[in-house]
């Protein structure tokens, strides 16, 4: 008979909702605490954790925090469904089960000494924040930050107060646009393809990390490419349906590879023969 | 001072295009400028120009009757706004409206057109420049109306 431990990845840890902040009318970031212990909790920026609401269910979410800053775990979250909408309405108390990290996490070492070109759709900011974060922070070890992030609406970006620091930090370009405008927005409208002719890319010189809905990221490296950045040099974070987080239950099963094991950060060389099959 | 030669022959869309060919735009360019909130043409106005855009934003807008209308686009600095003086019936098919002071130069339709009947191999330069133009907005558009971001 086995025996469960305290390490065993199938093992939810108890966490503490600390903070529960309103991003948008339906997207929340929880901020979470190991309930009684003093946990490191490091993890990689692009890593995602098994949150467990009790009574309505496991949720692979992504984890959107600094990962400097030990002890929390930060999470952005769309409610879209039922068990989503029980994390979002948690408050400051409330338990949560924690598992992970889990997963391959964006390539920072490898971005070091190059430009960093972030490219996020929608909630596809979250897991992109802590690279942010971690360029930010070691700005001295990478060249020019680019973010370049869409989302459907104005009231619908996610760190707006954010996205205005980062813009005014050194060797930085902060581009936000959104697919749809109203008379009080006075930024870019336009999908997120459309800010690459203002980004001054140095294609040669540069990693992309992109983030967003799948039919997005096809568009984006597209845009890239022509923009002259290697295949080799984009990455991408893919989504299905986790369910155990270890490669066990094969629910998150993409072509060869199973999301939650061996990503879900790829390389888009990896990825591009998969991204163009028909109904994959 | 700059010429509008050079500010032509600098500009992006021209980006390539021979000397001669640049001093035959010249003669339908115009320098023009455009206060914050004001209007550089309406739907439903003929179309007689295009502009390259020097400096500024401009939000290419949908009327909505009884609503506030909608803004599609948004256009910047070494974008061009406006093509419709190159398909017949020539006329305008949005607002185009200056969100901040934007500078551009006006290139007369009427004008270019006389010249492209004239000189196909101008035609032909020009055609290739906007038919980039076309596909790219035709691509945002179809991203657009997926509405990525939208689905619950």
């Amino acid at each position: 008979m086995s025996v469960a431990t305290v390490n065993d990845p199938m093992v939810p840890q108890p966490y503490l909702v600390r903070q529960v902040t309103k991003e948008t009318p339906d997207t929340f970031t929880l901020t979470l605490e190991p309930e009684g212990r003093a946990d490191g909790n490091h993890f990689q920026p692009g890593q995602f954790s098994m949150l467990w609401v009790f009574g309505a269910g496991e949720l692979p979410i992504s984890i959107s925090g600094d990962p400097s800053k030990d002890g929390r775990l930060t999470y952005t979250v769309r409610s879209v469904g039922e068990a989503t909408h029980a994390l979002v309405s948690r408050t400051a108390g409330d338990a949560i089960g924690v598992r992970g990290p889990f997963g391959k996490g964006w390539p920072i070492g490898a971005a070091r000494g190059r430009d960093v070109v972030v490219v996020a759709g929608g909630i596809g900011l979250a897991p992109l924040r802590p690279v942010i974060y971690e360029v930010l922070r070691n700005r001295q070890h990478y060249g020019r930050l680019v973010v370049l992030y869409g989302a459907r609406s104005p009231r619908e970006l996610l760190y707006r107060k954010e996205l205005a620091v980062w813009a005014r930090q050194p060797d930085t370009q902060v581009l936000v646009t959104v697919d749809y405008g109203g008379l009080g927005w006075h930024g870019h409208v336009g999908v997120v393809t459309t800010l690459f002719k203002y980004a001054r890319l140095q294609g040669a010189r540069s990693v992309a990390m992109v983030c967003g809905p799948e039919i997005m990221m096809r568009f984006v490296t597209r845009e890239l490419e022509a923009h002259g950045l290697a295949r080799h040099d984009i990455y991408l974070s893919m989504e299905r349906n986790m369910k155990c987080a270890v490669g066990f239950c094969g629910h998150c099963q993409y072509g060869p590879h199973f999301i939650c094991r061996d990503g879900p950060v790829f390389g888009y060389e990896e990825m591009r023969p998969l991204l163009e099959k028909y109904e994959l | 001072m700059e010429t509008l030669e050079r500010i032509i022959a600098d500009h992006p869309f021209f980006s390539g295009l021979e000397s001669y060919y640049t001093n035959l735009l010249v003669g339908c360019a115009t320098n023009v400028r455009f206060p914050a909130d004001t209007y550089i043409f309406k739907e439903g106005q003929e179309a007689n120009e295009f502009y390259l855009i020097r400096t500024g934003k401009v939000a290419l807008e949908v009327f909505r009757p009884q609503r506030q209308p909608v803004m599609v686009s948004t256009l910047a600095e070494g974008d061009i706004l406006g093509w419709s003086w190159l398909i017949p019936p020539y006329q305008r098919k949005f607002y185009a409206h200056a969100l901040e002071d934007t500078r551009a130069i006006a290139l007369d339709g009427k004008c270019l057109r006389t010249k492209c009947e004239q000189n196909h191999d101008l035609g032909y330069e020009l055609l290739k420049r906007f038919s980039q133009i076309m596909a790219q907005h035709l691509e945002g558009t179809l991203f657009q109306v997926l509405d990525v971001y939208g689905g619950k």
